[in-house]
């Protein structure tokens, strides 16, 4: 629901303290304020989805005054593609997408071939590309520093250079409220406006808010089979599964929502708000447990990173 | 939920990122996976003890080096409150990391090794505590276990301490001692059983009941970030300043003055998202408009009228240098405080200030990881607010002009 066409609401009340809510705000308003061209980085996942309800907050009653950018690999779950077009469609608001697959037909990066074949390394190219077509100077994402371990000594302006890179040994301090955005011609910067959230508070906040996120996130029944301890989804050929791998059909939940051929599913039959937070509070496994990319080798984000991975 | 920003600052080898991880593990906040990959390099470095310390060791290259290079955070919660840990690492030349971690944290924990005491870089955690005004520090004496929980050593630490705070600047600071030992697990979160001695609180617990954002500023401050005019016909005439609230609270009625140009006028609204509010306290994101037309854009400070501060074109500050080229005067530089950003220069510097309280010395430039005391010229009118009296107005940063790098940070006052 557009809501810049409701009448806003007298509380006569004190404004409520909610600090992580606050500052991402903050962050957002320095962005516009300091950036000819922010545009937001939208994967249809529960932390971008946040970001757009934190956006409308900054912005109110004027509306999200930048695009959203999808790159899409192409094995996206096709209830996150729906989910995004519905969304865009109810808030009025511009959404670019560009495409891995071109890029791939353009002979311009390699398809990832064999068992755990993923086109998330592929999508720098394109997210670079695109950054480039329509001079975007600052990219918003939903990246949060409890998420690994080379992203907790990301800054919340994270400076890149005409490549994209990322060079950690020279980042900016951030002190008290301070960003600074001063970049030259040619440089862009990334943007985390919730970096100081945890899994638990988006979660939360995704309740309190009343937010409405894709039904993957819930539980329901799945065609799944078991691989290195984690279950990947087989309802879909994008994900390759050799022929003793046996398919069975689970009540299962995706915690975290990448790509299909890199996002493992888990057991759950939270099928509620309420009960996806309850079984986040009390669990036992980090959230990026279940993202197949991470497992590649201890230090597999920080190269990724400093080779313009968001 | 309640967040505690915390900074956490020891010497090499004081066992930081083992209280760290010792944190996370009795809280329960490392994950299994996590843990598992703590047991297998603690086993593959051949300890025959889990170490914490991987839980916190981010980059290659530290791992590498077995260092910290960097400012990382680190996220643990309980029932109660949402911690966020700033940990910085603790050797001389990184100043500029404990400055940024402390600058932007509510409490610190300034790690003693039990055996050693009070040592050099423990007055150099204290001054940089001090100088950035952290409201509470927590002196945790880490290895107790070594000194077999000896209360002499621990009383003697706290009594060396008492030195230290005759110096301090920030008087409202409130400091607490607890004995731990991170290794073993002693008074961090759950009580130890080796000191009968110590009826306090452990540290966890001490972090839980703190009340953050207690000391008393001059007045509210409201740095306009921007402008939000909806093109949208129900809001026409929408003016709305959009910004964060600090120092103080704002409220429907009150008389504004906006900095610098000195124009007055009355809130009308304080709205966020789609409610609007009478109150908004400090610490707040929310956007006001005015009862006139006055002329109000980015850079601008709303302050209540009553609590107006004295504008400058020239400020005595401390700085803390953070750029690589050293700062010498003549130097121009962005200046920003608030959201304004002014072109300023460097008119003197007046001496370097040590960091173990030895005093002040006169210099002629100051090097990276160097405080010291400036005077700076802008070339447009500034808040005088003094840091002591207001941490947000009362910082400000300096922009390199070629590199656009944040190459320091300053504290006005003289």
């Amino acid at each position: 629901m557009d809501i810049t066409t409701q009448p806003i609401i007298d509380t006569k009340a004190t404004l409520a303290l909610n600090p992580l809510e606050s500052e991402a705000v903050y962050i957002f308003r320095e962005v516009v304020a300091q950036f000819d061209r922010p545009v937001l980085l939208f994967s249809g996942g529960k932390d971008s989805i946040t970001l757009v309800r934190l956006a409308q907050k900054a912005f109110f009653p004027a509306k999200i005054p930048f695009p959203l950018l999808h790159i899409d690999t192409g094995h996206n779950f096709p209830e996150t593609i729906a989910f995004r077009d519905k969304l865009v469609k109810e808030l009025g608001l511009e959404l670019i997408v560009r495409n891995v697959q071109d890029a791939i037909d353009e002979g311009r990066v390699t398809e990832e071939t064999g068992k755990y074949a993923s086109r998330n390394m592929l999508q720098t190219t394109t997210l670079l590309d695109a950054l480039e077509e329509f001079k975007f100077d600052a990219a918003i994402g939903g990246a949060r520093r409890d998420e690994e371990k080379a992203r907790a000594k990301e800054r919340i302006f994270s400076v890149r250079d005409d490549f994209g890179q990322w060079d950690e040994k020279n980042q900016r301090p951030e002190l008290f409220n301070f960003l600074n955005g001063n970049i030259d011609h040619g440089q862009n910067v990334r943007v985390f406006p919730i970096s100081n959230w945890t899994e638990l508070d988006v979660w939360s906040y995704i309740a309190s808010e009343k937010i409405e996120i894709p039904s993957i996130y819930f539980a329901h029944q799945r065609k799944t089979f078991l691989r290195d301890g984690m279950l990947w989804s087989a309802q879909d050929d994008v994900v390759f599964r050799a022929e003793d791998e046996e398919v069975v059909e689970r009540t299962v939940r995706f915690r975290t929502v990448g790509d299909m051929s890199c996002t493992a599913a888990v057991l759950s039959t939270a099928d509620t708000i309420e009960k996806v937070v309850g079984e986040i509070r009390t669990s036992t496994i980090s959230e990026r447990g279940a993202r197949i990319d991470d497992k590649r080798s201890e230090a597999a984000m920080e190269k990724r990173k400093q080779q313009g991975y968001f | 939920m309640d967040v505690l920003k915390i900074a956490t600052a020891g010497s090499v080898d004081d066992g930081k990122s083992t209280l760290i991880g010792r944190l996370l593990y009795d809280t329960k906040s490392l994950t299994t996976d996590k843990l598992e990959a703590i047991e297998k390099k603690s086993k593959a470095n051949g300890f025959d003890y889990l170490d914490f310390s991987l839980a916190t060791d981010g980059l290659v290259a530290e791992r590498e080096q077995g260092i910290t290079i960097d400012v990382a955070h680190i996220y643990f919660s309980t029932a109660k409150k949402s911690y966020i840990i700033a940990d910085t690492p603790g050797h001389v030349e990184y100043t500029r990391n404990m400055v940024t971690g402390a600058s932007t944290s509510q409490a610190s924990i300034i790690l003693v090794d039990a055996r050693k005491g009070v040592v050099e870089q423990t007055y150099r955690h204290f001054f940089i505590n001090d100088l950035l005004r952290v409201e509470d520090i927590v002196v945790a004496v880490n290895k107790m276990d070594l000194v077999d929980y000896n209360e002499e050593a621990f009383n003697k630490i706290v009594s060396d301490f008492g030195a230290l705070t005759q110096k301090q600047q920030f008087k409202a600071q409130r400091i607490t001692f607890v004995p731990i030992s991170a290794l073993k697990g002693d008074n961090v979160v759950n009580a130890s059983t080796e000191m009968p001695w110590y009826d306090g609180e452990t540290l966890l617990e001490h972090l839980e009941q703190l009340n953050p954002s207690q000391v008393e500023e001059v007045g509210a401050r409201f740095p306009v970030q921007t402008v939000i005019r909806p093109k949208q016909d129900q809001y026409h005439d929408f003016r709305g300043y959009a910004g964060k609230v600090s120092g103080g609270a704002l409220a429907v009625g009150d008389s504004v003055t906006v900095l610098p140009s000195g124009r007055s006028s009355v809130i009308k609204d304080i709205l966020f998202y789609n409610a609007s509010f009478t109150k908004v306290d400090a610490g707040n994101s929310c956007t006001i408009t005015l009862e006139d037309d006055v002329n109000v854009s980015r850079g601008d400070i709303l302050v209540k009228s009553a609590q107006a501060p004295s504008l400058t074109k020239e400020l005595q500050a401390t700085v803390c240098w953070m750029d690589n080229n050293a700062l010498v005067p003549g130097t121009k530089y962005l200046v920003q405080q608030g959201t304004a950003q002014i072109l300023g220069k460097v008119k003197s510097i007046n001496s370097i200030v040590h960091t173990d309280f030895s005093g002040v010395d006169a210099t002629d430039k100051l090097v990276l990881n160097d405080i010291g005391k400036v005077t700076i010229q802008l070339s447009k009118q500034v808040l005088n607010d003094q840091f002591l009296d207001n941490k947000q107005t009362g910082s400000f940063i300096l922009i390199d002009t070629q590199s656009h790098a944040t190459a320091g940070v300053g504290f006005i006052g003289s």
